[in-house]
C-alpha cells in the first residue's frame, strides 16, 4: 500500500491516578500522499490523541500498541536525529495557536528557530523565507510581523503565522488539530481556505480534525468518524452526509441545525457522549443507538470494507438507506 | 473591608507589603550596592592598613581618622570592615554560583526526562537534604582544611537539593506548556528548547532563588568562620570579625562584634528582601 501515513490498531492508555485507562481502541487511518483526510468526533472522542500519537507527542506515562507508519518508516521507534528529521516532514497547527508561541519571543524567533538550529540557515536568508512563507498566507507586511510580538497579533493572524511556519520546513504532512475552533466564524473561513489552497498547491497530505462534518466535507477527499476512542466509519466526504454507513454518523448529521427549517428543537442524540473508558466492551455506541439490537451489545463489530469504505457496525448493510429517514 | 485584610495579614503578608515599598527596595539596593563597591574595592577603600596591630590601640574609640574607632588587637575597624566585605561577599557568591547552576540543571534534566531519571535524581536529593549545611561545611573543613573555598563548596552541595526541588517543579510547569510541545514538533533538540525558552522563561524565579540563597549562605558562612573553619585570621572578615570581638563584648567593648555582625544582617536583610521583590514581580506578571 501506497500510504504516506498508516495508523493500525493503535491503542493508547494514559495513567489516571496511577491506573491506566484507555483513551483510544484500535484506531486504523491511512493518509496517501497529497490526499486530506478528515477526523470528526465529539470532545473527547480521541481525535486529537491520534494527532498526537502520530506527532510523537503523547503525554508521558502514555503506553500505545499497534503501528504508525509513516512512508513505511516505524515512527514509534523513532530516537533523536531520526525523530527531529521526521518532525521536519511533519507539521502540526494546534487549536489554540496563543498557547502554542512562547510569549516572550519575537514572532521571527519563532519562525526561524528551526531552520536556523536544524537547517543551518542563515539567519538573514532565513527571515526572507519567513517572509515569503507570510506571504503565501496573505501576510503582507511581513517584515514588520517578524519584529512583532504574538501579543500583538490577533487570533486568525497569529494562526496564519502558525501555518506558515510550518510551511517552512516543506513537510510532507500537515496535522491540523482544530485551527479554526478559537478562531471566530469569518477570520475560519480565511484561515481555512488558506490551509485549503496552500495543500492543493504544494500537494502536502492533510490530517484535518474537527467537530464539523460539514467543514471536514468541504475540505477533506476522506473523512473518519471517531466515537468513544474508536473509528466508527470512513468514507469518501461527498457521500457521508447523504449516505451514511454507520448509525451514528448518521445522527451526527441529523443534529446539524439547517439554516432553510425553523425547529422548535434541535435534535440530538439522545444520552450523553462517552469517553472510550466509559464505553462498553461491544458496540461502543449501543447504548445510545436508535437501531440498536441484542447483538449490537454482545461484541465489538470490526472495521470492515463497505462499498469504497469502512464502517465499524454490525447492521450496516441492513440500515442502508433507512439512516437517513431516521433523523428527517 | 480594609480592616479585615489588615487584621487577616500575616507576618509573610507584611514582609511582602515591606518588600514592596520603593523606599525599602531602593535602600536594599543602596545597601547592596554599597556592599559589592567594598567587595570589589575594599582594600583601596580602607583608610588604613586592615591589618595593621597596634596594642597600644586596643578598644580605643573613634577619633580623627579612626571613625569607628580599634579593635582589640589595635587594629583599625574601619578598613577591617571593608576588607572583610571582599571574602564575606566572596563566599556566598561561590555557593549561589555552584548551587544555582548544579540546581538548575538537575532541575531541567529531571523534569524534561522524567520517569526513572527524575526518580534517581530525587533520591539522590533526598539523601542530600538530610545533612544539615552547616555540618556538612564543617565535615569539609576537617576534610580538605579549613578555609573559605572548602565551606563554600560544601555549603553549595548542600543547598543543591532545595534549589533543585523549587525550580524542578517551576520546570514542570513550563514543561507542561504548549508552546513547547509546539517546539518540539518542529523538530527542535531538546537541549535547544531548554536553553532558549524553558530557561529565560524560568528566570524570575531562579533571581529570586539565588539572592534568597545569598542570604542563607552568608549568615551560613559568617557561622563557619565564626567557629574557625572558614576564613582564617589574620584575614579580615564579618563573621571572623564577630567571633574574635566576642572577648570585647565581655569587656564592655562591643564596637568589633557589633559592627561586623551589623554589616551581616544589613546585608542579609536587604538581599532577602530585593529577592522577595523579584518573586513577586515575576508572580504578579502573566502567571
Amino acid at each position: 500500500m501506497s500510504a504516506l501515513l498508516e495508523v493500525e490498531r493503535l491503542s493508547v492508555t494514559l495513567p489516571v491516578e496511577g491506573k491506566p485507562r484507555s483513551v483510544l481502541h484500535d484506531v486504523s487511518l491511512s493518509i496517501a500522499p497529497g490526499e486530506a483526510l478528515g477526523l470528526v468526533g465529539e470532545s473527547g472522542s480521541g481525535k486529537s490523541m491520534t494527532a498526537r500519537a502520530a506527532a510523537r507527542l503523547l503525554p508521558p506515562g502514555a503506553r500505545a500498541d499497534g503501528a504508525v507508519r509513516f512512508d513505511g518508516r516505524d515512527v514509534r521507534a523513532l530516537r533523536g536525529r531520526a525523530l527531529r528529521d521526521y518532525r521536519g516532514e511533519v507539521a502540526m497547527v494546534f487549536q489554540d495557536p496563543r498557547a502554542h508561541v512562547n510569549p516572550v519571543r519575537r514572532i521571527g524567533d519563532f519562525m526561524t528557530e528551526a531552520l536556523r538550529t536544524l537547517g543551518g540557515v542563515r539567519s538573514a536568508e532565513a527571515r526572507r523565507r519567513a517572509v515569503a512563507a507570510l506571504a503565501d498566507v496573505g501576510i503582507d507586511d511581513g517584515e514588520r510581523r517578524l519584529r512583532q510580538y504574538p501579543h500583538e497579533l490577533s487570533g486568525g493572524l497569529l494562526q496564519r503565522v502558525m501555518i506558515a511556519t510550518t510551511l517552512l520546513s516543506e513537510p510532507r504532512l500537515l496535522l491540523a488539530d482544530e485551527p479554526t475552533t478559537a478562531l471566530d466564524v469569518t477570520t475560519q473561513a480565511e484561515v481555512m481556505a488558506i490551509l485549503d489552497e496552500l495543500r492543493r498547491e504544494r500537494g502536502m497530505a492533510l490530517l484535518f480534525i474537527t467537530h464539523d462534518l460539514e467543514l471536514a466535507g468541504a475540505v477533506c477527499d476522506r473523512t473518519a468518524v471517531m466515537y468513544a476512542g474508536v473509528v466508527v466509519e470512513t468514507r469518501a466526504s461527498s457521500l457521508l452526509h447523504d449516505d451514511p454507513l454507520h448509525p451514528y454518523t448518521a445522527a451526527l448529521a441529523g443534529a446539524r441545525p439547517r439554516i432553510d427549517a425553523t425547529a422548535e428543537r434541535l435534535t440530538t442524540i439522545p444520552g450523553r457522549s462517552q469517553s472510550a473508558f466509559e464505553a462498553p466492551a461491544s458496540c461502543p455506541f449501543a447504548p445510545r443507538c436508535a437501531h440498536v439490537r441484542p447483538a449490537c451489545e454482545a461484541e465489538r463489530p470490526p472495521l470492515r470494507a463497505l462499498d469504497g469504505g469502512e464502517v465499524r457496525c454490525a447492521r450496516a448493510e441492513e440500515l442502508r438507506g433507512e439512516l437517513e429517514m431516521t433523523h428527517v | 473591608m480594609s480592616a479585615l485584610a489588615t487584621a487577616g495579614a500575616t507576618v509573610g503578608g507584611g514582609r511582602r507589603r515591606l518588600a514592596g515599598s520603593r523606599v525599602v527596595t531602593g535602600l536594599c539596593v543602596a545597601i547592596v550596592a554599597v556592599a559589592l563597591l567594598a567587595a570589589v574595592l575594599g582594600p583601596l577603600l580602607a583608610p588604613h592598613d586592615p591589618n595593621a596591630a597596634d596594642l597600644n590601640n586596643a578598644f580605643v574609640g573613634p577619633y580623627g581618622d579612626h571613625p569607628l574607632g580599634f579593635d582589640g588587637q589595635g587594629r583599625d575597624l574601619l578598613s577591617r570592615l571593608l576588607d572583610g566585605a571582599r571574602s564575606s561577599m566572596l563566599g556566598p557568591a561561590i555557593v549561589v554560583a555552584v548551587a544555582m547552576a548544579a540546581g538548575t540543571l538537575l532541575a531541567v534534566v529531571s523534569a524534561w526526562l522524567g520517569g526513572w531519571v527524575d526518580s534517581a535524581i530525587g533520591a539522590v536529593l533526598d539523601v542530600l537534604f538530610a545533612f544539615p549545611a552547616v555540618l556538612l561545611a564543617i565535615l569539609a573543613a576537617a576534610v580538605f582544611g579549613a578555609g573559605l573555598t572548602a565551606a563554600a563548596l560544601a555549603l553549595a552541595v548542600a543547598y543543591t537539593p532545595y534549589i533543585a526541588r523549587v525550580l524542578r517543579s517551576a520546570a514542570l510547569r513550563e514543561r507542561a506548556r504548549e508552546y513547547v510541545a509546539a517546539l518540539e514538533v518542529q523538530g527542535l533538540p531538546a537541549v535547544a528548547i531548554c536553553v532558549r525558552h524553558l530557561l529565560p522563561n524560568m528566570v524570575g524565579l531562579v533571581a529570586a532563588q539565588a539572592t534568597l540563597l545569598f542570604g542563607y549562605a552568608m549568615v551560613d558562612l559568617a557561622a563557619v568562620s565564626f567557629i574557625g573553619l572558614g576564613v582564617q585570621p589574620p584575614q579580615a572578615d564579618w563573621g571572623v570579625m564577630v567571633a574574635s570581638g566576642r572577648a570585647g563584648v565581655l569587656q564592655g567593648y562591643p564596637a568589633e562584634a557589633l559592627s561586623a555582625g551589623l554589616c551581616i544582617v544589613l546585608v542579609v536583610v536587604a538581599v532577602n528582601l530585593l529577592g522577595e521583590r523579584i518573586a513577586q514581580r515575576d508572580g504578579g506578571g502573566a502567571r
